[in-house]
């Protein structure tokens, strides 16, 4: 406990000086990445996850550097292989860089410990997979209940928690299936679940949307737009442009280099898609209010 | 936690339960072959103690050199008699010579063989321990008398009489009538001989039927305390040294043996059986606990990938250590109990004529032992579990 509690302050302490030059312009980048590289391997058989672009005199890789906005929605997109799920796995605490600096919020993701990381991955990052890994033989309400029990909130609260977290994925009425009696839309629903209950500030997702159909994926892709219109930064990866166009930026990804960065929206507002809707709606609002005008005149 | 550990174990029930039976097996046989091994020197203690602590035998012949003399003299009623005289030996407190011989007994129809026939002094009866259940002793003047009784032991008495009562019946030993006065306790089998399959009858009775009256076979004495049984000894050495005229006490034609000294080394043959025993049970309850690690290895391997995903949900180490220890736990705790219920519930039960007797401490040792090992040996595999860094636990296939 005294443990957790040494983290949490030196991490808000190293937000606030992070903070400290920037404070009045642009809020800083949730996420920094600085010359980041992976590689597997020895050798000549050394693979190179991510690289980003090659010192021509040395013929050593630079490393991937990106900075990600608070409130910001970012599609990676790129061919298999390139990279996309070993940057994913990064950002997300689950795995290590061969090198370069990953700041989160501010603090250098590196120089924390085994204990401070599960911290991390607990309090600011929710995690998306795209083969769902729910805990098996678990009902979906336990399921949910998890983060919150290893963050230590006590029972009653976690399950008022964890029951308005199905709700808001609409699957109220399925808390007490196990993940085998659940369909793949709905198991992905309640992974998204698990990832929002603890009000991350980060949503990670990893081809959410790659096992699930259309119907499905409009679903899950609604429930990601919500939450990033309240606030929540959102990466993710997909293969596909019609989720790429839920995005405010789309990055791609070529070889562990990224090749393209396109800006679709502002950082700030509504993601593009649920901006859309929105104003349609309103028009058609004002359209109706407008011939309940011209009715009555 | 707890929950999450139950839930774990009852998702393999048939794993969970041989696991268990195999801690069972281990605390249950630990608890059962110590009882068995205690049981057995209990048993030995107790006839020490049938046998009367402060009794001495006195044998003739000897070790080595004395052998080769011609001075060999056997022991004789005139022996005992120095042997009883308080005056030369104050810490004796009773003589009793002894002929041993072997005679068919018949009764009406029945002929037995009784395992000895004893011809002794009344005084033998309390140094050897013998009690009578019914009828009486005979008394110094039968000895004096050579009169013709007898007192049979209790297998003898099964033999000859069955369920009659032998008190007042004439038997013929070897032709000799002699009427049974009293029939002795039953002391119990404590070896390969049966102490109960006697017939005891006035020395010189036996003497003039059977053995004439040269040497005894050996003078039973008994000393007035067990304090002074060492003392008692080198009395009788003393005196015997006498009447012998023998000047080397290295060179003796008799030998006087301390009954304890000769129980003492059947005690510590029952405590070399115990520690063997307790060997082989806790060869087992390792086998026991080297089950639980190998399926805690298995659990845990299977599992990595339900690792992977709680550690990627933010688990701490502790909590996935906590939650693999905990169902190591519970499953040496389960096996241990219900080995120590077997353990208990099997030593009611005799084994090979042995009782068992329960060591308490025994109990709580296998107990804890097993529990250690649980711990232990589920350490391992639920620390491999626990550093896993989470995308290796995702991956993992
Ligand atoms: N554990 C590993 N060991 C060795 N090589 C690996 C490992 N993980 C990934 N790689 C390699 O790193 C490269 C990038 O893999 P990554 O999983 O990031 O691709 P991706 O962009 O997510 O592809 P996909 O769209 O198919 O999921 C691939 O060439 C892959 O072979
Ligand atoms: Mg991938």
């Amino acid at each position: 406990m005294a443990r957790r509690a040494r983290a949490k302050r030196s991490a808000g302490s190293a937000v606030a000086e992070a903070a400290e030059p920037a404070v009045q312009q642009v809020p800083p980048p949730v996420i920094q990445v600085r010359r980041l590289t992976k590689s597997y391997g020895h050798g000549d058989a050394t693979v190179h996850a991510l690289c980003g672009p090659w010192d021509p005199q040395t013929d050593e890789p630079l490393g991937v550097s990106l900075d990600i906005e608070p409130g910001d929605f970012v599609a990676v997109m790129g061919s298999s292989g390139s990279g996309k799920s070993t940057l994913m796995n990064i950002l997300g605490c689950l795995d290590v860089p061969t090198a370069g600096r990953y700041l989160l919020d501010g603090i250098d993701v590196g120089h924390l410990d085994e204990s401070q990381l599960s911290l991390v991955r607990n309090r600011k990052i929710g995690f998306i997979f795209q083969s769902f890994n729910l805990v098996p033989r678990t009902s979906a309400l336990a399921q949910v209940e998890l983060p919150l029990a290893y963050a230590g909130v006590r029972a009653a609260e976690r399950r008022k928690r964890a029951l308005a977290a199905l709700a808001l994925v609409g699957l109220s009425e399925r808390a007490d299936h196990k993940p085998n009696e659940l369909s793949g839309g709905q198991q992905q629903r309640v992974a998204v679940a698990r990832a929002l209950v603890t009000a991350p500030a980060m949503l990670l997702a990893d081809e959410p949307t790659g096992n699930l159909d259309s119907r499905s994926t409009e679903e899950v892709l609604a429930i990601i737009d919500g939450l990033n219109a309240t606030g929540r930064t959102v990466v993710l990866i997909t293969h596909e442009d019609e989720v790429a166009a839920h995005a405010k930026r789309v990055i791609r990804l070529v070889d562990g280099q990224v090749t393209s960065d396109v800006r679709q929206g502002p950082a700030g507002g509504p993601p593009p898609v649920l901006a859309r809707q929105l104003a349609a709606a309103q028009a058609q609002q004002a359209q109706q209010t407008g011939a309940l005008i011209g009715g009555r005149s | 936690m707890i929950r999450f550990a139950f839930a774990g174990l009852a998702a393999n029930k048939v794993r969970s339960a041989l696991t268990m039976l195999g801690v069972l097996i281990g605390v249950a046989s630990v608890i059962l072959l110590l009882a068995v091994g205690n049981g057995s020197s209990t048993a030995v203690k107790n006839s020490i103690t049938a046998l009367g602590t402060n009794s001495l035998t006195v044998t003739s012949g000897s070790g080595g050199g004395a052998r080769t003399s011609s001075t060999v003299k056997k022991l004789t009623v005139d022996d005992a008699r120095a042997l009883a005289n308080p005056a030369a030996a104050p810490d004796i407190k009773s003589v009793a010579p002894v002929v041993t011989t072997t005679a068919t007994a018949d009764y009406g129809n029945i002929s037995y063989t009784p395992g000895s026939v004893i011809g002794t002094y009344p005084a033998y009866f309390e140094t050897a321990n013998q009690k009578i259940a019914s009828g009486d002793y005979f008394s110094a003047d039968d000895v004096l008398n050579s009169a013709k009784v007898a007192v049979i032991g209790s297998t003898t008495a099964q033999q000859l009489f069955d369920t009659e009562n032998p008190v007042g019946k004439t038997i013929s030993l070897g032709g000799t009538p002699l009427t049974v006065v009293g029939v002795l306790q039953t002391k119990g089998a404590t070896g390969f001989t049966d102490p109960d399959d006697v017939v005891i009858a006035p020395l010189p009775t036996v003497q003039n039927a059977f053995t004439g009256f040269g040497s005894v076979n050996q003078i039973l004495v008994q000393a007035t305390s067990a304090d002074t049984t060492t003392q008692a000894q080198s009395e009788i050495t003393q005196i015997l040294m006498g009447t012998h005229s023998l000047t080397d006490p290295t060179k003796l034609d008799f030998r006087v043996s301390n009954q304890t000294s000769l129980l003492s080394t059947r005690e510590s043959t029952s405590q070399t059986f115990t520690v063997l025993l307790g060997a082989v049970a806790a060869i087992s309850l390792l086998v026991g606990g080297i089950g639980i690690t190998n399926i805690m290895l298995v659990t845990v391997t299977e599992r990595t990938r339900e690792i992977g995903i709680r550690k990627a949900l933010g688990a701490p180490k502790a909590v996935i250590l906590g939650q693999f220890l905990t169902e190591s736990t519970l499953l040496s705790v389960f096996g241990a109990g219900l080995g120590v219920a077997a353990g208990i519930i099997g030593s009611h039960f005799s084994v090979v004529g042995i009782k068992p007797v329960v060591i308490p401490s025994s109990v709580f040792g296998a107990f804890g032992i097993a529990v250690a090992i649980g711990l232990f040996f589920g350490s391992y595999p639920a620390n491999r579990a626990a550093s896993l860094r989470p995308i290796d636990a995702l991956r993992h296939e």
